[in-house]
C-alpha cells in the first residue's frame, strides 16, 4: 500500500553547489565591452545595449525617458513607420527602457536575422532626429495615459513612496506631471541624445544562439562609434521626507487601498545586503512568506502582499507593498508591524529556515538555467560594479545564515519607526 | 520541433513527457478540463475560486506549498473560461515530490471550512483589485455580456458578481471536485531533465491508484449567429472616452484560426500595424488602439479597443475604424505585409518555446484541444495562409450584424 502521508525523500537544494556559467567577453575596436553567452535550444538571440543615459543625467524632468522612448521614431533617412516595419518584417522586437542610471535598447530576434537588424540599430543610436510631430503625438498620448494611471491607487502610491524615500528632486523620487510632459522640447531631446547616445558610455550584452561571425558583425556596426566615452556623474541630493505616516484619498469611493511601507536600505555592496536577501524572502519575498501566510492565507485581507529590495544601483529601499480592502487597510498595516516584531524577538525555527533556504536555492537553480537567464544574472552583477563573487557569496549566505543572524538583521532593519507608511485609497 | 512521448494510465489519465537534458529542472503540469464556461449562471466564478482551494491542503498533505518549497520548488496556477492549469518547477532530483503533491490533491482535498472562508475573501479582494478599483475595470464583463446571449463566455473567470463568490459553500466545493477533478478529466505533462521510464514509473505509482472518475460530459448552449448589431453605452468616472468593438469568430480548432490570428496582427499587432499607423499616428484619433482575439475552445471574439484622443468623438473614432476595415475586406494584403505577420508568428513561437514551463503548458493545452502534435504544426499553418483567405474571412467577420459595440463615456 502506497504511503501518501510521508513525503518522498528529497535532496535538500541547500546542498547544491550552483555554478553560474561564465560569460565570455570581447572588446570592440573602440573598447566597448561585449558580454555574451552563446548557447540555447532555440535559434533565437537577445542583444542589449546599455547606455549611461538614465534619468539621473537629465536636467529637465522626463527628458531621458522621452529620448529613450523615441529612439524608434525617426532618423534623417527613415520615418518611424519605416523603422517599425523593418523590425517587424523580421519578426524582431526592439524594446526601450529607461531607468535611473541606465537606459537600454533590447533586441529579440531569430538568430538568422541579426545581420539585417544591426545596421538599423546603429542608425537609431547615431542619427535619431526626434521629429516634432512624433514628439507631439508622444506627449499627447503620454498625458492621456497619465490621466488614466492617476486614477489608480497603486500607481499614485508608488509615486509617493519614492518621493518620501528620496525626495522629489532625486532621480529615484522624481515623477513626471502633465506640465513636465508638456514642457519637453525637441531641442532638449537632441541635446540629451548627443550627450548620452551619440557620445556614450555603452556596454553590450548578448545571449542565445549567436551567428559565427557575431564578433565581426558587432565590430562592423558599433566598433567605430564613440560609445566608450567617460560620462561625468551628476551629483544628486537626497532629501528624505520628515513626516513618516501618510493617508491619501485619491478616490472617495475606492474599495481598496494601496499600502506602501518602506525604509531606506543600502546597495548591493553593503555587507548586510546578502543576509537581508534571505530575511526579505522569509518576511515577504515569496508565497510562503510570513506576510503572505498571515495577511493573505490566514486573514484574507488581500490578494497578495510582498516585500522587496528596490533594484537601484546607488542606494536602495526595503518596501512592503499590497492592495487591501479599504476597511482592513489599517489592520493590515498593524499586522505588518507585528510580523516585524516577531522576527526581531523570536528566533525562526530550524524547519522554516531550511524551507526558505531550499526554496531560495531551488529558485536560483532555475534562475541560472538557459542563456537568457544567465545573461540576466551577469547583467545584474556587472552593472552594479560587482563580480561573480557576489553570486557565490550570496549562495553561501543562503546556505550558512543562522536564526540568530536573521534576528540580528531584523533588529537592525525591521523597526517600525524607520519606515515611511502610506495608504492611498 | 518539440519532442514528446505519450501514454495513458489505466484510469484514463493522459501523460505526456518532454525530455530536455539541457536543464537541471523538471516541470510538472496538470491540466483539468474545466473552465468558467462549465459554471452554473447563478454560481459564476466558482472554477477560479476552486483553483485557490486546491492549495488549501489535500487529503494526506496539510500544506501543498510548504511541501513544495522545502523541495526547492515553486508553482502557480490559472483558470480560463476553458480550462484550469496547475504547474510547478523544481530541481529534477526532487521530481517525486511533485508527483506526491499533485496526485494527492487529485485523489482528494481536505475540504476545510477555514480555507474556503479565507479564499472567498482573497478572491473578493482579487475581484476588487482587478475589476472594481481600476478605471475601465468592468468593461470586459459588459462586453462579454453584450456579445454572448446564451453561451457561458458571457461571464469572466472571476465571476459575474462578488455575491456569487461570497455565497459558495463547502457542499458546492465537494460536488465540483467530484465532477471535474479526476484522472479522466485531466492531462499530465512532465518536462525537463527527466526520462520517459522514470516518469512512467512515478506516474503509475502515484497517479495509477486514483479512481478514474467519470468523464465529464459537456453540454453547453451554442451561441446562435448574431442577427443584428448590438450596442451599449455606459458612463463612468474615467478620464477618457473609450470604444470597444467585437465580432464573433471561430474556435481555436476552427480551420480559420490562423487566418484570424494574422488578421488581428495586420490590424493591430505592433507599431507598424494598420490601425496604429492610421488612427494613432496619422489621424491622431486614438491615443492607443488594440486588436486581438480570444483563441478560445468554443467560438470566440475578435476585438478592437481604444481610447479616444480628448476632443475626438467616439463616433468619429468608430467611423475611422470602419474605413480601415473596409480596406482589408476589399483589397488583397500585400505580399510583404503578409510575410511580415507570418515572420512575427514564427519568432513568437520560437521565443515562447525558450521557456520549459511554456513548452509543458502548450503541450497540455494542445492535447486538450485534441492532439499535442499541434505544437509542431502551428508554424506550417501560419505559413499556408493566403492573401485571399485573409480578405475573404475579413468579409465574413467584419459585418455589422456580427458586431457588438460598447461606448464607454467619461462622465
Amino acid at each position: 500500500m502506497l504511503n501518501r502521508t510521508s513525503p518522498p525523500a528529497i535532496k535538500d537544494a541547500v546542498e547544491f553547489d550552483l555554478i553560474l556559467k561564465p560569460c565570455q567577453h570581447f572588446s570592440l575596436n573602440n573598447g566597448v565591452d561585449v558580454c555574451f553567452i552563446n548557447d540555447g535550444t532555440e535559434e533565437v538571440a537577445m542583444l542589449e545595449w546599455v547606455f549611461e543615459a538614465g534619468n539621473s543625467y537629465e536636467d529637465k524632468n522626463t527628458i531621458a525617458a522621452t529620448v529613450n522612448q523615441l529612439l524608434k521614431n525617426g532618423t534623417s533617412k527613415k520615418s518611424a513607420l519605416d523603422i517599425n516595419e523593418h523590425f517587424e518584417y523580421y519578426g524582431a522586437y526592439l524594446n526601450r527602457s529607461c531607468q535611473n542610471e541606465k537606459a537600454t535598447l533590447t533586441l529579440h530576434c531569430l538568430s538568422r536575422h541579426l545581420p539585417e537588424l544591426l545596421g538599423v540599430i546603429r542608425e537609431l543610436i547615431t542619427d535619431s532626429v526626434f521629429p516634432r510631430e512624433e514628439l507631439d503625438i508622444h506627449k499627447q498620448n503620454s498625458i492621456q495615459r497619465l490621466a488614466v494611471n492617476l486614477q489608480k491607487c497603486d500607481f499614485v502610491a508608488n509615486r509617493l513612496i519614492d518621493q518620501y524615500l528620496y525626495g522629489p528632486t532625486h532621480p529615484y523620487g522624481r515623477v513626471s506631471n502633465v506640465e513636465d510632459i508638456q514642457a519637453v522640447q525637441r531641442e532638449d531631446l537632441l541635446e540629451f541624445f548627443s550627450a548620452y547616445y551619440r557620445r556614450a558610455s555603452c556596454r553590450i550584452f548578448a545571449a542565445g544562439r549567436l551567428p559565427q561571425d557575431f564578433t565581426q558583425l558587432l565590430n562592423q556596426h558599433f566598433g567605430d562609434l564613440a560609445l566608450n566615452e567617460k560620462i561625468a556623474g551628476v551629483p544628486v541630493q537626497k532629501q528624505m521626507a520628515s513626516q513618516k505616516k501618510y493617508r491619501v484619498t485619491n478616490d472617495p469611493n475606492g474599495v481598496q487601498g494601496a499600502i506602501r511601507i518602506a525604509r531606506p536600505f543600502p546597495n548591493r555592496h553593503h555587507p548586510d545586503y546578502k543576509k537581508m536577501m534571505v530575511v526579505n524572502t522569509l518576511f515577504g519575498g515569496f508565497f510562503g512568506s510570513r506576510l503572505m501566510s498571515n495577511i493573505r492565507e490566514e486573514k484574507g485581507y488581500t490578494y497578495g502582499i510582498h516585500s522587496f529590495i528596490e533594484n537601484h544601483i546607488a542606494e536602495s529601499a526595503l518596501v512592503i507593498t499590497t492592495e487591501a480592502g479599504s476597511e482592513v487597510c489599517e489592520a493590515t498595516v498593524e499586522e505588518v508591524y507585528k510580523e516585524m516584531q516577531l522576527l526581531r524577538e523570536t528566533l525562526v525555527d530550524e524547519e522554516e529556515l531550511l524551507l526558505v533556504k531550499n526554496y531560495m536555492m531551488g529558485v536560483n537553480l532555475g534562475d541560472i538555467d538557459g542563456p537568457f537567464h544567465v545573461i540576466s544574472k551577469w547583467k545584474g552583477i556587472l552593472l552594479n560594479g560587482l563580480d561573480e563573487r557576489f553570486f557565490y557569496e550570496s549562495m553561501d549566505t543562503i546556505k550558512k545564515i543562522t536564526a540568530e543572524e536573521i534576528r540580528e538583521m531584523a533588529h537592525r532593519y525591521l523597526n517600525p519607526e524607520d519606515f515611511f507608511e502610506l495608504i492611498v485609497i | 520541433m518539440i519532442h514528446y512521448e505519450r501514454f495513458t494510465l489505466e484510469n484514463g489519465l493522459r501523460v505526456l513527457v518532454h525530455e530536455d537534458k539541457s536543464t537541471p529542472m523538471a516541470v510538472l503540469d496538470v491540466l483539468y478540463d474545466v473552465g468558467a464556461r462549465d459554471e452554473d449562471p447563478s454560481r459564476t466564478g466558482f472554477t477560479h475560486l476552486f483553483e485557490h482551494l486546491m492549495f488549501g491542503g489535500s487529503i494526506h498533505i496539510p500544506s501543498y506549498d510548504e511541501a513544495l518549497q522545502i523541495a526547492g520548488g515553486e508553482n502557480n496556477a490559472y483558470t480560463t473560461n476553458d480550462l484550469t492549469n496547475y504547474y510547478l518547477q523544481l530541481p529534477e532530483q526532487n521530481l517525486e515530490t511533485a508527483f506526491w503533491l499533485e496526485s494527492d490533491r487529485m485523489l482528494s482535498l481536505a475540504f476545510s471550512e477555514h480555507s474556503l472562508e479565507v479564499q472567498r475573501k482573497v478572491v473578493v479582494e482579487e475581484f476588487k483589485e482587478h475589476y472594481l478599483n481600476k478605471p475601465y475595470g468592468d468593461v470586459w464583463h459588459k462586453l462579454r455580456a453584450l456579445a454572448y446571449k446564451v453561451h457561458p463566455y458571457q461571464w469572466m473567470t472571476i465571476g459575474k458578481e462578488l455575491r456569487h463568490v461570497e455565497e459558495a459553500t463547502l457542499q458546492d466545493v465537494k460536488a465540483f471536485f467530484a465532477t471535474h477533478y479526476s484522472p479522466s478529466n485531466a492531462i499530465l505533462v512532465v518536462a525537463g531533465n527527466v526520462t520517459v521510464d522514470r516518469v512512467r514509473t512515478l506516474a503509475e505509482k502515484w497517479f495509477g491508484p486514483i479512481p478514474a472518475g467519470k468523464k465529464y460530459q459537456r453540454n453547453l448552449p451554442v451561441e446562435p449567429p448574431q442577427k443584428e448589431p448590438a450596442f451599449q453605452e455606459v458612463k463612468a468616472k474615467v478620464p477618457l472616452d473609450a470604444l470597444y468593438k467585437c465580432w464573433h469568430i471561430g474556435s481555436r480548432t476552427d480551420e480559420n484560426y490562423h487566418t484570424t490570428e494574422l488578421i488581428t496582427e495586420i490590424l493591430g499587432g505592433g507599431a507598424s500595424s494598420r490601425l496604429y499607423q492610421k488612427l494613432v499616428k496619422e489621424n491622431q484619433l486614438f491615443s492607443n488602439i488594440d486588436c486581438g482575439h480570444f483563441g478560445s475552445t468554443d467560438p470566440g471574439l475578435l476585438y478592437i479597443t481604444g481610447k479616444l484622443v480628448r476632443g475626438v468623438s467616439i463616433e468619429a473614432g468608430e467611423k475611422a475604424i470602419a474605413e480601415e476595415l473596409q480596406w482589408i475586406k476589399q483589397d488583397l494584403v500585400k505580399t510583404s505585409e503578409l510575410e511580415k505577420v507570418k515572420n512575427k508568428s514564427e519568432s513568437m513561437i520560437a521565443f515562447e518555446d525558450v521557456s520549459l514551463i511554456n513548452r509543458a503548458n502548450s503541450l497540455a493545452i494542445y492535447e486538450l484541444l485534441g492532439n499535442a502534435e499541434m505544437i509542431n504544426e502551428e508554424l506550417g499553418k501560419y505559413r499556408a495562409v493566403t492573401a485571399e483567405q485573409i480578405r475573404d474571412l475579413s468579409r465574413r467577420i467584419f459585418v455589422d450584424e456580427n458586431c457588438s459595440t460598447l461606448y464607454y463615456r467619461a462622465a
